[in-house]
């Protein structure tokens, strides 16, 4: 039991002899203010990268850090200090400086710990490991080799193998003694296609909380390879897209941005704490057309935006964000969630030991409707089929939201066609959600290259949906 | 309500002579491992932030990181490793990690140090250490009253999303194994906020922020606070246009971002790649005649400026395009060996490139614009430096007679990078100096709108 929860104590605190005890004074001595709650969080994380260009692999990256962050609450405020050595003397002198934003006063008692820490949603073995060096060299030579034979038209092979073991514990006055060993690996094929004097790019990738054996697996090395290049050969036949509002259709997985963008980050507990968001104080309502749910879900297997536990020692679990089109709830981490008097969701989390935890999203999706995608696409009559994007943004307190294409195509008469450049396309998230007539029985989630930021801070999250059709959306391209 | 900060920024940080001593032990044990080559880079940095919403103190943040990069060469094999632990073991594993790197990569024949003859040989003094330490209790109020000045500037101000203080203060080591060991510390500060306006027409939001290397240069904060709340009332009731071609202003501090993905399509990383729409460009017209861009890397106290760039070469004043040709590329030594050119001193980035101004200000150029858009925010990723092909999400105003009419939201912006360059009317001069970019707004034409 508690396997995470030895394999921390044996990573972060044996190797300066730092107990379970120095934790808990530490923490004493924070409460020695008049603080509500705080927590330590200890944190290691190795990381490598390996990258392969003119056919050769001529970069790798070692990368070794660890830390402390400690974090002292007192009704809305947050003192925050934290220390890269983990020693007692820096942990001491982090929680000193952390609880001074509130007075001295009466001790409050710190809870007897609740241990936490059991794997189950990812293996806690190291990927580093899990492939020697060399394989790792001659995977990348290999998807190089297969690329280029692919197609002459393929100038430029850029491939990136990475992998990361982060093993984190934190202990708070709640009680909570939790850990998480998380292992992350992806790679990625980006290829430049170039006929008649035009360039165009294209790309795929993949990974999750796995190990590298992953990519040996159901032919994922071979998809990737020939994603990217069918992507770049698409765009080299691309004409400019259309401008102005017009029915879009988007396909499964990875369009699943569209979520992220338009409700997610909408529905984060800090900014309906601060009644910031479009969607602040709208529990309740019809907020996206009858057939939409969405959700955000950090307990699927193996999955890059899935957690064990949260950065807060909370476990994850499967949080109904919009039912049938009803505002259920918000994500939340444990200090919205107290201010606003619900229960944390397992949405607290931080990019490392050195930044604040918040509520983030994990893996967020709507599920399946019942439309063949076929029969979404041919029931329009002039329009866009977007079926890959770069990336996208919102500005979360008009509704505002734009994500952008990089693989597309034109709709005409139900059919189709020619494929256009890479657009923009806008909207505003409530109304956007309004007008989702169509939901597919094909929900995909992204192949795991999600990353989101937020306030200076990225965590990995994955996306997903079945094929949609959206009535209007404004696609900024160049025809008017 | 908070105790003292308990330490200052600057005794805070290492000193430059124990970060010189770790460099120097990098190179030592590299060489023994059979290193032909070492370069290595070590950072030391300490801030205070904080931030107050609706007259409360949100987050008091202590900040203090370092961190060391290793590069090892094996003949024409590199290998790079990087800790934030500076203990000596920690500092072995981590040049033995490089090596260890160096020992699975293939040999690159373009691999390797900087040119010896272009390190830096003189330091000058560029004035870009101001290390400021206020109290927590000092840094609250300013942030206090940069957010008062908002939140009372008009009453459709309805929620705030806060007001922040952050100081910073840092030292740069870099040295390598052909001899050069230099340093420079900086120190940057900031104070901004970000208000909520409602009207009938929903909620906007914007902000305003001053960032200087001197606490003693940064804007008033009443003065940033009555800026960020004018700049939020008036994104109230905006309507989205029909699709349509117009000329554009692109405020300066959106126009920064134009000059950004110039540098990108002109940087030896794009270039070698093949990954740039102004590839085979050195000598040929980007822009209209009028237009002059310098690269001015000793402005004393600029944000962008520097005494070396991060392979040791010494940064100098230089040209980039004359006369609206491009004179120049932006390089590291790795992309100009590929290119057959030398490097421009620009590893790790420009050092203050400037736009120069023509002579119109803001109101002057919207004028002679007459009729077109003013765009204050865009939005999304829609730039493909590849293609050169250009699609984002915009808002700003309606300009009509040279005169602002009402905001413009949820609309795009489409066109190609090369013809926006060509289509460059002028610059007017509202030079925005708080980054390493500096521009006015730009009037462009040339570019689709697509709304309704």
């Amino acid at each position: 039991m508690n396997q995470s929860l030895e394999i921390a104590k044996q990573a972060l605190l044996s190797p300066t002899g730092l107990t379970e005890n120095d934790l808990h004074t530490v923490l004493d001595k924070l409460s020695s203010h008049s603080i509500d709650s705080a927590d330590l969080y200890f944190q290691s994380v190795r990381q490598e990268s390996w990258s392969l260009e003119d056919a050769i692999v001529k970069e790798g990256h070692y990368h070794i850090e660890q830390g402390v962050g400690v974090r002292a609450i007192s009704g809305e405020k947050t003192g925050f200090a934290y220390s890269d050595e983990i020693i007692l003397p820096a942990l001491t002198q982090a929680a000193v400086t952390a609880r001074a934003i509130a007075r001295q006063g009466q001790q409050q008692q710190v809870q007897a710990w609740q241990r936490g820490g059991v794997p189950r949603l990812y293996s806690a073995d190291d990927p580093l490991a899990s492939l020697t060096a060399q394989d790792k060299v001659q995977l990348l030579q290999q998807l190089d080799s297969q690329a280029r034979k692919i197609d002459p038209r393929v100038k430029q092979v850029f491939v990136s193998l990475s992998g990361s073991y982060e093993v984190m514990l934190v202990a708070a006055t709640d009680g909570t003694l939790a850990a998480d060993v998380r292992p992350m690996v992806r790679l990625n094929v980006s290829v430049i296609a170039e006929h008649n004097g035009r360039r165009e790019q294209g790309s795929c990738g993949g990974g999750g909380r796995v190990s590298y054996d992953y990519f040996m697996h159901d032919g994922r090395t071979d998809h990737y390879v020939q994603e990217a290049v069918r992507q770049a050969l698409v765009n080299l036949e691309a004409v400019d897209a259309p401008a102005g509002g017009m029915p879009v259709i988007l396909g499964p997985g990875w369009p699943g941005v569209l979520l992220h963008e338009a409700v997610g980050h909408g529905l984060e507990g800090d900014f309906n704490r601060k009644a910031s968001s479009v969607f602040s104080n709208r529990i309740g309502e019809q907020v996206a057309a009858k057939g939409c749910t969405v959700v955000d879900n950090g307990t699927m297997p193996g999955r890059r935006g899935s957690l064990n536990v949260d950065d807060e020692g909370v476990a994850t679990q499967e949080n109904i964000l919009i039912e049938n089109g009803i505002l259920k709830g918000y994500m939340q981490d444990k200090h919205n969630a107290h201010l606003m008097g619900v229960k944390p969701t397992g949405n607290g989390r931080r990019e490392s030991y050195a930044h604040l935890p918040m509520p983030r999203m994990t893996n967020t999706y709507m599920l399946a409707g019942e439309y063949d995608p076929q029969e979404i696409i041919a029931s329009v009559d002039k329009g866009i089929y977007a079926v890959n994007f770069g990336g996208g943004q919102v500005d979360i307190t008009s509704g505002k939201f734009v994500f952008s294409a990089s693989e597309a195509y034109l709709i005409e008469n139900g059919k189709v066609t020619a494929p256009v450049k890479g657009a923009t396309l806008i909207g505003n998230g409530p109304e956007v959600m309004q007008k989702i007539s169509m939901v597919g029985n094909d929900l995909q989630l992204d192949l795991g290259v999600g990353v989101c930021g937020k306030e200076g801070q990225s965590v990995p999250v994955g996306v997903g949906q079945p094929t949609l059709r959206i009535d209007e959306l404004t696609v900024g391209g160049t025809q008017a | 309500m908070a105790e003292k900060a308990p330490v200052s920024q600057a005794d805070e940080l290492p000193s430059a002579a124990r970060l010189r001593e770790i460099i120097d032990s990098v190179i030592r044990e590299a060489r023994a491992l059979g290193a032909s080559g070492v370069e290595a880079a070590v950072s030391a940095d300490a801030g205070l932030s904080v931030n107050v919403r609706n007259d409360e103190v949100e987050t008091v943040e202590h900040h203090r990181d370092k961190g060391l990069g290793v590069t090892v060469y094996f003949g024409q094999r590199k290998g790079n490793a990087s800790t934030t632990d500076f203990h000596a073991e920690a500092v072995s594993d981590t040049v033995k990690a490089a090596c260890d790197i160096a020992r699975h990569i293939t040999e690159d024949p373009y691999a390797g140090l900087a040119e010896p003859s272009l390190m830096a040989k003189v330091f000058p003094d560029l004035d870009l250490y101001h290390p400021w330490t206020p109290t927590t209790e000092e840094a609250i109020a300013l942030a206090l009253d940069c957010e008062r000045a908002a939140r009372t500037a008009d009453q459709r101000i309805i929620n705030s999303e806060g007001a922040y203080l952050s100081t910073h203060a840092g030292l740069r080591v870099y040295g390598n194994s052909n001899g050069f060991l230099g340093d420079y510390a900086s120190s940057r500060h900031s104070l901004g906020c970000t208000m909520i306006a409602q009207s009938q027409g929903g909620m906007q939001r914007d902000h305003w922020y001053s960032i200087s290397r001197c606490a003693g240069d940064l804007e008033a904060a009443e003065a940033i606070g009555k800026k960020a709340a004018a700049r939020t009332v008036q994104r109230l009731d905006g309507r989205k246009l029909s699709t349509r071609k117009v000329p554009v202003v692109f405020a300066a501090e959106v126009a920064r971002g134009l000059l950004g993905h110039l540098i990108r399509a002109i940087s030896g990383g794009s270039l070698y790649r093949q990954a740039s729409f102004l590839i085979d460009s050195l000598g040929k017209p980007l822009f209209p005649d009028f237009v002059e861009i310098s690269e001015r890397p000793h402005i004393p106290r600029a944000l962008g400026s520097a005494p070396f760039d991060s392979e040791g070469v010494a940064t100098q004043d230089r040209t980039l395009v004359s006369g609206g040709i491009l004179q120049g590329y932006v390089l590291d030594s790795y992309a100009a060996r590929r290119l057959g050119l030398q490097t421009t001193g620009n590893a790790g980035g420009v050092h203050n490139l400037e736009i120069a101004a023509g002579e119109m200000d803001l109101p002057s150029m919207l004028k002679a614009m007459g009729r077109g858009l003013l765009v204050t925010e865009v939005m999304g990723q829609g730039v493909n430096i590849v293609t050169g092909d250009y699609s984002r999400g915009a808002s700003g105003f309606w300009v009509e007679n040279g005169e602002i009419q009402y905001p413009v939201e949820e609309i795009t912006l489409a066109g190609h990078l090369s013809e926006m360059f060509r289509g460059l009317q002028a610059v007017a001069t509202d030079l925005d100096t708080r980054g390493n970019l500096r521009t006015g707004s730009w009037w462009v034409n040339g570019l689709t709108i697509a709304g309704n």
